[in-house]
């Protein structure tokens, strides 16, 4: 799972608290690098649907990039490879992602995270 | 013939066996590939743009593979892990999901440029469990798709109804969800030819009126020319060759150029680079 799809994922468990069932935590995860094309424009029309703070946070607790605080208003093209790598080029190859809403864990192995539901979640 | 939903739930049926036979049968490659072409022209996304697209039900990536082809980024999610296996081994591009489509896709508000799905939303008619009734499961997995999708996205599935109540409950479920949209049938005095296509808009839900017109269905008539979809994406070749296991043998790029040009479309003259794997220029 790219950073890019962690960005956008969160918990479906149904009780789910609404409001906390996104951002899913990751713990304990092993990266691995990605050689994906870079588009621009992707990017650029990426930016807008993305979760800036928690990009950043998750950037920086995994050790990949110290994004700046804010997402550039106008992104240069520096800006937008920084995003590239960061949403597309970085990888959880192994991990557990943890909802703060209902606690449920969520494995992730060899890049697959597992989101099947427990009978008593749907 | 027997239909497997009805043999075993599709995470049994589709063990190592199956996952390994599935994906090196070259009839099945080409019949999935074909279909997953005429989704993602149903699809109708902007030209000559990378798009965010997910792939419900994507098993061993025959279907994604076409999305790669246009350059897009896909998630993909499936209930099998033995399928999902064969697509890690083929080292698929897109970011797989081990998940039963029946809890609910969970994906923020208009993550999502479009959603395919290839042969897989009769599975979710049949009740394996008593705990999967397929009402509920066809609503919870409608509902949140539809939240997970952009507004003015589409999402088409290819699908094999077992009668017309099941069509008539997949729609339905669909409706209730928000989505317009409908039925296209291609091909529907063929009965070897004939594919039921679900095309549903999402955006749609208060202002009906402005939801998009069904696109014409194939073989009905006029060739479906109205459908325009001719990519006029320059292709490059990847930077590097990709080793992994051919999807598209060359003859069945041949077919798909043939198929396209019966259908009145531009298609890039043979070249060597035919059937190469290649990556959309900017
Ligand atoms: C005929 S295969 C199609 C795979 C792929 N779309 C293709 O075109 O090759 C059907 C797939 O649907 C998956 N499937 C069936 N029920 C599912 C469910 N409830 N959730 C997720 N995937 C499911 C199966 O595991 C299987 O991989
Ligand atoms: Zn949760």
């Amino acid at each position: 799972m790219r950073l890019i799809t962690h960005n956008m994922l969160q918990c479906h468990v149904k009780a789910c608290p609404p409001g906390q069932s996104y951002p899913l935590q990751i713990r304990n995860a092993e990266l691995e690098a990605l050689d994906a094309e870079f588009n621009a424009d992707f990017v650029r029309r990426l930016i807008p649907k993305l979760d800036w703070k928690v990009l950043r946070s998750t950037a920086f607790e995994l050790g990949v990039a110290q994004l700046p605080e804010e997402c550039p208003a106008e992104p240069t093209e520096d800006d937008l490879q920084m995003i590239h790598k960061v949403a597309l080029q970085t990888r959880v190859k192994e991990a557990e992602m943890v909802c703060s809403g209902c606690g449920h864990v969520y494995p992730i192995k060899d890049g697959v995270p597992n989101m099947l539901l427990q009978d008593h979640e749907i | 013939m027997s239909r497997p939903e009805h043999t075993a739930p599709p995470e049994i049926f589709y063990n190592e066996d199956e996952a390994t036979k599935y994906t090196s049968n070259s009839r099945i490659i080409s019949i999935q590939n074909e279909m997953a072409w005429r989704a993602l022209e149903l699809l109708a996304l902007p030209e000559d743009e990378v798009a965010f697209v997910l792939d419900i039900g994507c098993g061993s990536g025959l279907s994604g593979e076409v999305l790669e082809e246009e350059g897009h980024v896909w998630v993909g999610m499936d209930i099998s892990d033995s399928m999902l296996e064969v697509a890690k081994e083929r080292e698929v591009d897109g970011d797989l999901f081990l998940q039963d489509i029946g809890q609910g896709v969970g994906f923020r508000a208009g993550t999502f440029d479009g959603a395919i799905s290839i042969s897989v939303i009769q599975w979710l008619c049949n009740a394996d469990k008593t705990v999967n009734n397929p009402r509920s499961r066809l609503k919870r997995f409608f509902s949140t798709l539809y939240s997970s999708l952009a507004r003015g996205a589409r999402a088409v599935f290819q699908f094999y109804p077992e009668n017309p109540e099941q069509i008539e409950m997949i729609i339905s479920s669909a409706m209730k969800a928000g989505f317009t949209g409908g039925l296209v049938v291609d091909f529907p005095n063929s009965s070897k030819a004939k594919k039921y296509y679900l095309c549903l808009f999402a955006g749609y839900k208060d202002n009906a009126k402005d939801s998009p017109a069904l696109p014409k269905a194939l073989g009905e008539g006029d060739e479906g020319v109205q459908v325009n979809y001719a990519s006029k994406r320059v292709h490059t070749r990847r930077k590097e060759p990709v080793d992994r296991k051919a999807v598209k043998d060359k003859k069945w790029v041949q077919h798909k150029k043939e198929l396209n040009r019966a259908r009145g479309k531009d298609t890039p003259l043979d070249s060597k680079y035919t059937a190469r794997k290649r990556r959309t220029k900017f």
